[in-house]
């Protein structure tokens, strides 16, 4: 992976795709490194009989793991300081096992203040198309 | 229900270093594979001081608070009933490794939702840089599931 420069504003269209990022099937070891990584020590995530406890099935995904897989979407895109804002609402859990892909399309192209910038919807959804993360950020070219 | 009271209560603020071991460790369970987040002198040479901290890590250096769980303690809230509804983050300037972040939080807003059934907590956090500058924003919304 190489880092990403700024696509030719000029030439994007509301509708336009960015290139998806597709997950591996979530192991049980990626909730735990990013228990540990994260600093989110919630048991929910990583501790089976917690999980039990609380009426849930299994233990599952951060859902900030999720955020942080839309945030590699999006600095793949554009440079991060290009990112004004991500807002991200957690729409159903992302269960151990699923595959996760993310996507992102240009819904907006505007310039504000002078500054040329896109608003971009983006999702996760599992491999059956079942969302489970919406997302709206802001870039603004330099 | 939680006691509408406490909109508008602010924690003591805190600092939070951004380590590079843990930026690391953070680009290692995200999949991270970009050496900017990984290697200081591929970072040097894409122009930044040092490995940027990454988009949504600010969440996570926000659970560096002395008592993480202060605000659940304060509204009486318990972890099985919880739910990370929301999250946002306005940002302003970028941070890096080895910056001392001062993370200043607020109870902006409670309410509910289906009779009660759903509560919602609104936090707001302000994240600035050793040198005062305002780097973030960040908007979390806890949702309580009542029985």
């Amino acid at each position: 992976m190489t880092t990403a420069t700024f696509p030719d504003w000029n030439a994007l269209q509301p509708g336009d795709a960015l290139p998806p990022l597709e997950l591996p099937p979530i192991r049980r070891l990626d909730l735990a490194l990013y228990c540990g990584a994260s600093g989110d020590h919630n048991p929910i995530h990583v501790d089976i009989d917690f999980a039990k406890s609380a009426g849930m099935p299994d233990v599952f995904a951060h859902g900030m793991l999720s955020a942080a897989w839309l945030a590699r979407l999006l600095t793949h895109w554009v440079p991060q300081s290009a990112i004004r804002s991500l807002d991200l609402r957690f729409a159903a859990i992302t269960h151990v096992g699923e595959r996760i892909r993310c996507t992102g399309t240009v819904a907006e192209k505007f310039e504000h203040e002078g500054r040329r910038s896109v608003r971009l919807k983006l999702m996760t959804a599992n491999h059956e198309g079942i969302a489970k993360l919406s997302a709206e950020a802001l870039v603004a070219w330099p | 229900m939680i006691d509408r009271r406490h909109i508008g209560h602010t924690l003591p603020p805190f600092q939070a270093e951004a380590e590079k071991g843990r930026l690391r460790f953070f680009a290692k369970a995200t999949g991270q594979t970009d050496p900017i987040y990984i290697d200081e002198a591929a970072a040097r040479d894409a122009g930044h001081p040092g490995l940027p901290v990454p988009p949504t890590f600010l969440f996570c250096l926000e659970m560096e608070a002395p008592n993480p769980a202060a605000i659940r303690e304060l509204l009486g809230m318990d972890y099985r009933s919880l739910l990370h509804g929301e999250q946002g983050f306005s940002y302003h300037a970028m941070a890096y490794a080895g910056d001392m972040l001062t993370f200043c939080q607020r109870i902006d807003d409670i309410y509910d939702k289906k009779n009660g059934a759903l509560e919602f907590v609104v936090r707001k956090t302000r994240v600035s840089n050793q040198q005062g500058e305002l780097v973030a924003e960040l908007r979390c919304v806890t949702v309580v599931r009542n029985p």
